[in-house]
C-alpha cells in the first residue's frame, strides 16, 4: 500500500513540478525540464505500482531490474548492437539512401518518368514492404546481408521521392538566374537544386531512419544467426526474460534516438538557411 | 489523366524487370534439374521452366496472380484457405487500431494545444515514442497481454494504434493551429467562447492536415497489424500467410499474401482520400 501512495505521491509532485515550470517564461532549461521531470515521473511511478500491486516480473519489471540487467549483460547488449544496427541497419541504411539519391538525380533529367514514378514511388511507399522480409531472407541467408537488403528495400521510395520532390524545388527565376550566368546543367545541379533539395533530402533521412532500424529488427524475426536484437527480442519472450527484453528495447530507443539525433544535427549544421532552422535558434 | 501514360510505362517496366530477375534467379534450380535429367536446355526452354516453377525462388507475376485467382474467387470465403478470409482478419485488426489511434491521436493535440503543460512534456516525448521501434516489441505485447488474458483483436490493435497515433498528433497540432492571430481575433471580436471557437474555428480549419495525417496513419497500422500476427503462431491474417509460407518454403504463397497487403493497403488509403475530398467539396474548401 505504501508503494502505491509514493507512486500517487510522485505523480502529484511532477505534476506540480511541470505546472509551475510551465508557467516560468520558456526559455531553453524550462524546455528541457519540463519533459525531463515528465520522463522521471512516469518511470518512478512504474516502479512503485510494479512493486506496490505485485505484478509479476513475467509480465511487467520493475525498471531497477531493467537497469540491473542491463549492467550485467552489456556484452551480449553490444554483440546484438553491433550485429543489429552496424551491419544491418547502417549498411542498408547507405545503400539504400545513396541509391535512391542517384537513381533520383538520374530520372530527374528524364520528366516523362518523373512523372511516372512519382505516383508509382508514392504507392509503393505507402505499402507494407515489411512483408518482403521473409522473401528477402530467403534469397540472402540468415546473416546481415538479409537484414541490409530488408532496409534497403524499405529506405528506397520515401528517399526517392522526397529527392526528386526537392530536385523540383527551384523557381524558374532561379534557373533564369544560372542560366545567366552560362552555368551548364552539372554546375546548375551542383550549385543551386542540390542545395535547395537538401531540406527534402533531409527529410527522407530523417524518416527513413526510424525505418531502417524497424526493418532491421523485423527481419531478424524471420530468422537469424544467434546473435541480433530481433533475434534476442523473440527469444528472450520465449523464455519469459522479460528483463532483458527491456534492456534490449532500452538499447533499441536509444539506438534510434541518437541515429535521429544525428540526422537532424547534420540536417542543422547543412540546412542552417531554411526558414524552418532559422525561426529556432 | 495527363500522368498515365508515364504511369503505365513505368509499371510496365517494373512487370519486365520482374520477369527478367525471375528468369536470373531461378535459372540455377533449372539447370540443376535438367542436368540430373540428363538433358541440356536451349534458351526458350529454360525460360519456360523459369517461369512455371513450382517453389521458385522470384515466382513470375501470372504465378502469383494465378494463386490470388484461386485463393479468393474459387474458395469460399470461409474458408481458412481463402486469401479474404485472411484480409478480413488483418483488416479488422487494422481498423479497430486505426479507430483507438485516431481518436487517442486528436485526443492528445487537443491537450496539447490547449494545454502549456502538455505542450511541453508530452510533445517531446509522443517524438521519442517514435524512435522506438515498437514494431520489434511486438511479440513482447502480444505475449504479455496473452498472459493477462486478453487476446484476440486487441493485442494487434494496440500495436496498430501505437503506430498510428503519431500521425494524427503531429498533423492535428499543425492543423489546429493552423487558423491565424487574425481569425482568432474575429473570434474574440464576437464574444465566442473557448467551445465555439474550437468547433467552428480550429476544427473546421484542421480538417485538411487531419485527412492527410490519417492516410499515413491507415498505411502504418496495417504494417502494426500484420507484423502483430507473427509472433501468435500464425493462426490467420495477412502477416500468418507470410510466416507459413516462409517457414515452408511456399514463396508464390508469400508473394500473393504481399500483393493482397498492397491492394489492402491502396484501398483503405483511398477510402480515405474519397472521404476527405467528399468533405472538403462539402465545407469548400476544396
Amino acid at each position: 500500500m505504501a508503494w502505491v501512495l509514493a507512486a500517487l505521491a510522485a505523480w502529484a509532485l511532477g505534476i506540480w513540478a511541470n505546472t509551475r515550470l510551465a508557467g516560468l517564461p520558456r526559455s531553453r532549461g524550462t524546455g528541457l525540464a519540463v519533459p525531463v521531470i515528465f520522463g522521471l515521473t512516469i518511470v518512478v511511478m512504474w516502479e512503485c505500482l510494479v512493486r506496490g500491486l505485485n505484478v509479476p516480473s513475467v509480465i511487467l519489471p520493475p525498471p531497477s531490474a531493467i537497469a540491473a540487467r542491463f549492467a550485467v549483460s552489456t556484452h551480449i547488449l553490444w554483440e546484438d548492437f553491433v550485429q543489429t544496427v552496424m551491419k544491418g541497419a547502417l549498411s542498408g541504411y547507405v545503400m539504400g539512401c545513396g541509391g535512391a539519391f542517384l537513381l533520383a538525380i538520374a530520372i530527374d533529367r528524364f520528366p516523362f518518368f518523373q512523372r511516372g514514378l512519382l505516383p508509382v514511388g508514392n504507392f509503393v511507399a505507402a505499402l507494407p514492404i515489411i512483408g518482403m522480409a521473409p522473401i528477402l531472407v530467403m534469397w540472402f541467408g540468415f546473416d546481415w546481408q538479409s537484414k541490409a537488403a530488408v532496409v534497403v528495400v524499405m529506405v528506397f521510395f520515401p528517399m526517392l521521392v522526397n529527392t526528386v520532390q526537392g530536385l523540383q524545388d527551384t523557381t524558374t527565376m532561379q534557373r533564369d538566374l544560372m542560366h545567366t550566368y552560362a552555368a551548364g546543367y552539372w554546375a546548375t545541379l551542383l550549385y543551386l537544386r542540390l542545395p535547395a533539395a537538401m531540406p527534402f533530402i533531409f527529410n527522407g533521412l530523417k524518416i527513413t531512419s526510424t525505418l531502417a532500424l524497424i526493418g532491421a529488427i523485423v527481419a531478424e524475426f524471420f530468422g537469424s544467426p544467434i546473435r541480433g536484437m530481433g533475434f534476442r527480442i523473440s527469444t528472450s519472450v520465449g523464455q519469459l526474460a522479460l528483463d532483458l527484453v527491456w534492456a534490449e528495447i532500452v538499447v533499441a530507443a536509444l539506438a534510434g534516438s541518437v541515429f535521429y539525433g544525428g540526422v537532424a544535427l547534420l540536417e542543422k549544421a547543412v540546412t542552417f538557411w531554411h526558414p524552418s532552422q532559422r525561426g529556432r535558434a | 489523366m495527363r500522368n498515365l501514360l508515364p504511369v503505365l510505362t513505368v509499371v510496365a517496366a517494373l512487370l519486365a524487370l520482374w520477369y527478367a530477375a525471375a528468369v536470373w534467379l531461378n535459372a540455377d534450380w533449372a539447370y540443376d534439374r535438367a542436368q540430373r535429367a540428363g538433358t541440356t536446355l536451349n534458351f526458350s526452354a529454360l525460360v519456360a521452366d523459369t517461369w512455371a516453377q513450382d517453389k521458385p525462388k522470384l515466382p513470375a507475376p501470372h504465378q502469383v496472380a494465378t494463386e490470388i485467382w484461386n485463393t479468393t474467387v474459387e474458395k469460399k470465403i470461409t474458408s481458412k484457405r481463402s486469401l479474404i478470409y485472411h484480409s478480413w482478419v488483418t483488416m479488422s485488426a487494422t481498423l479497430l487500431g486505426f479507430i483507438l489511434g485516431t481518436a487517442l491521436g486528436i485526443g492528445l493535440a487537443i491537450g496539447i494545444v490547449y494545454n502549456r503543460v502538455m505542450d511541453m512534456s508530452v510533445m517531446p516525448w509522443v517524438i521519442a515514442s517514435q524512435t522506438i521501434p515498437i514494431l520489434a516489441i511486438a511479440p513482447m505485447i502480444i505475449v504479455v497481454l496473452n498472459a493477462v488474458g486478453i487476446s484476440g483483436l486487441l493485442p494487434k490493435a494496440i500495436i496498430s494504434m501505437y503506430l498510428s497515433f503519431f500521425p494524427v498528433v503531429v498533423g492535428m497540432v499543425k492543423g489546429l493551429r493552423s487558423p491565424d492571430q487574425m481569425q482568432l481575433d474575429q473570434m474574440r471580436t464576437w464574444n465566442a467562447s473557448a467551445a465555439q471557437t474550437f468547433w467552428r474555428l480550429r476544427l473546421p480549419s484542421s480538417m485538411p492536415y487531419l485527412f492527410t495525417s490519417m492516410k499515413i496513419a491507415m498505411a502504418a497500422s496495417l504494417v502494426g497489424a500484420i507484423v502483430g500476427e507473427l509472433p501468435t503462431g500464425a493462426v490467420a491474417g495477412l502477416g500468418a500467410r507470410l510466416l507459413a509460407g516462409s517457414y515452408y518454403g511456399q514463396t508464390i504463397q508469400i508473394w500473393s499474401a504481399l500483393i493482397m497487403a498492397a491492394a489492402l493497403a491502396a484501398a483503405l488509403v483511398a477510402l480515405i482520400g474519397l472521404a476527405q475530398r467528399i468533405t472538403l467539396k462539402r465545407m469548400g474548401m476544396a
